[in-house]
């Protein structure tokens, strides 16, 4: 224990000491959270609709206006012919074509029904799925308003169901994906920042020979690990006392669940990376190596780990690869206390998980560990 | 400082070496091999308590491994060896409580004080803290030590650096201290200087194991071994080898033993 505290203090003294590095590790992942939770954004804005109104009437000038009302669309000047419509397109300076035809506001009064084209730029194919909701959605609602009043003046006396579906968000009723991001910018924030400093740390003293020093010592193998390793969990757990802060101060983002859950999950999920680390530090030569195979991991960790994209929306195999990202577990536990406000009988599985994946890694990691070759 | 000081041959002759000649470091046929390549070759020897073995060889002649099987951060792949009473395979952990170690390698911590490496280090060999302060107040005395002792050791000269690694490798009283080639790239003064600090060590009744590049060292050494290829090809005092081989300095010997093998 003793020995432990020297090789604690020692670290900590090597921390501070570095005043650049730790400019680096509070003031990058501030400035991330800030950064990320503003731009990456599902919500799509400002979208440029451009209409070609062969029409020219009263009803064509009435949709036209349903979209200008609408906070989403940016309309361009008004054209006349689908060619250059298209030009525009190419030219990247539209995202949308609406083309009413000629016949619009007769077909739409006396037959009751009526089309028009809509051509939507679909390189992103995501994007293009979200817009054309967009535009269904406000030219159901035209469509509606039109038939309601044209019913209202005609001889039928059959007044048509209108069935209105009036979606009730829960957990984030307002839909604001700050709200759904910011606790899993958070998540990557604390894996990052412990990952990358822990796989480093023991790699950097081989690098330097004081290992070697060390190894000749009579420490013992978990003493050493400990003691390393102490710091970075302290400062994993100090980041995510920041993030939280910064959420909640900031970003408003709501916590309904217990925030000591939230630190209890977090403070054995950071055993788990720092294992993580330890065991990259103990295989690789230099501190390039190690960055290197972190990254690796990293990037498969964030682009698996159904921040940016719904886990169930993966093929089988990608699913299951994800069983075995630590982040998606940690991702799924922050929303879920922060958002839902479950209890740790609700988490349990994530936290048992979690716990053995902790164990599994620290074993290897320490096995790994040799004093001599 | 007075290079007349240090009178090898005499002082040796002075110094007080068991009559029993009790062997503190007992090597049998310790090899080491890397795959086909065997860097240690069967090699076997024994150092007496308080002595001061110089352990000679040119790059490559396997000093620095044979030196890692002994401190215990090496597995040999045959043989065994005893250090200060203990087996370095099966007992590592016990050699290494009683060994001290300076590598080529410098290896005290840039980015910690002076003071802060004492503390570190005396702490993982499990001194107390209040052992560390009398020991880092008498090493201050030594040394002299006391305007750069919360200085950063990155900024000091290298010859600093390397008195310190030595007094730091001493802090918990082991028996052997092993030096690889400690006096690597510094200039003769420092180096006569830190020869001064192994003398003074030696005659506290450490055993100061030693390997180095330079012949001069070897003749303050109370024995030298000479390795080649793996093999230690010559063990006995700087005056007798170089009677054996009939030339004037050790330095001839070294090349006469180098040349016969090539």
């Amino acid at each position: 224990m003793r020995t432990i505290l020297f090789i604690v203090q020692k670290e900590f003294k090597q921390i501070f000491r570095d005043k650049n590095m730790l400019k680096l590790i509070f003031i990058l992942p501030i400035l991330q959270l800030l950064i990320l939770s503003n731009a990456a954004t599902f919500d799509v804005k400002n979208i440029n609709i451009t209409f070609v109104d062969n029409d020219q009437s009263a009803e064509s000038r009435a949709l036209i206006n349903s979209f200008k009302a609408s906070s989403y669309f940016n309309l361009t000047a008004p054209l006349f012919s689908e060619k250059q419509a298209i030009e525009e397109m190419q030219k990247g300076k539209t995202d949308i074509i609406v083309n009413v035809p000629i016949n619009f506001s007769r077909d739409l009064i006396k037959e009751q029904q009526t089309s028009i084209s809509v051509t939507i730029n679909a390189i992103d194919a995501a994007t293009a799925g979200i817009e054309n909701v967009y535009v269904a959605q406000i030219v159901n609602a035209f469509g509606r308003n039109i038939i309601t009043k044209s019913n209202y003046f005609s001889t039928n006396k059959e007044v048509p169901e209108n069935i209105l579906v009036i979606p009730s968000f829960w957990y984030n009723n307002t839909l604001n994906y700050k709200t759904f991001m910011v606790p899993g910018i958070l998540v990557l924030l604390v894996t990052m920042l412990t990952l990358f400093l822990s796989s480093m740390n023991i790699v950097k003293e081989k690098e330097l020979g004081t290992l070697e020093q060390i190894n000749v010592t009579p420490i013992k193998k978990h003493q050493f690990i400990i003691g390393k390793l102490f710091p970075f969990w302290i400062l994993g757990l100090i980041v995510l006392t920041v993030g939280l802060l910064i959420s909640k101060i900031v970003f408003n983002v709501p916590m309904l669940g217990s925030i000591t859950l939230i630190y209890l999950f977090t403070s054995v999920y950071l055993l788990l990376v720092l294992g993580i680390g330890l065991f990259i530090s103990n295989h690789t030569d230099t501190q390039q190596q190690a960055m290197f195979i972190a990254w690796f991991f990293m990037v498969i960790f964030i682009l698996m780990s159904g921040l940016f994209t719904p886990i169930e929306s993966m093929p089988e195999w990608a699913q299951r690869v994800t069983l075995i990202n630590p982040i998606r577990y940690f991702v799924e536990v922050m929303r879920m206390v922060m958002l839902k406000g479950s209890s740790f009988v609700d988490i349990v599985p994530q936290f048992i998980i979690i716990s053995l994946y902790a164990f599994v890694m620290n074993g290897l990691a320490v096995w790994s560990y040799k004093k001599s070759n | 400082m007075n290079n007349q000081e240090i009178k090898p041959q005499s002082e040796f002759s002075s110094r007080v070496i068991d009559d029993a000649k009790e062997k503190i470091i007992s090597v049998q046929n310790l090899t080491k091999k890397f795959g086909d390549f065997a860097a240690v070759d069967a090699i076997s020897f024994d150092v007496y308590k308080g002595e001061i073995f110089g352990f000679l060889g040119a790059n490559g002649a396997g000093k620095t491994t044979a030196m890692k099987m002994l401190i215990g951060i090496s597995i040999p792949t045959a043989g065994e060896a005893q250090v200060a009473g203990f087996d370095v395979l099966t007992n590592a952990e016990m050699v290494k409580k009683n060994i001290g170690y300076m590598s080529q390698k410098f290896s005290l911590y840039d980015d910690l004080t002076v003071k802060e490496n004492i503390v570190f280090f005396g702490g993982i060999y499990g001194l107390s803290r209040a052992e560390i302060k009398i020991k880092t107040a008498a090493l201050v005395k030594e040394l002299q030590i006391e305007a750069i002792i919360n200085n950063l050791v990155g900024s000091l000269p290298l010859g600093w650096k390397q008195k310190l690694s030595f007094s730091v490798a001493l802090l918990h009283e082991p028996k052997i201290v092993f030096l690889d080639e400690p006096t690597g790239g510094v200039d003769p003064i420092t180096r006569r200087q830190f020869w001064e600090m192994i003398y003074t060590q030696a005659y506290k009744g450490t055993t100061i194991f030693v390997t180095t590049h330079y012949m001069d060292e070897a003749e303050y050494c109370d024995r030298v071994s000479i390795m080649v290829a793996g093999k230690i090809e010559a063990l006995d005092t700087p005056k007798n080898l170089k009677k054996q081989f009939n030339v004037e300095t050790m330095n001839d010997v070294f090349l006469k033993l180098a040349r016969n093998i090539e």
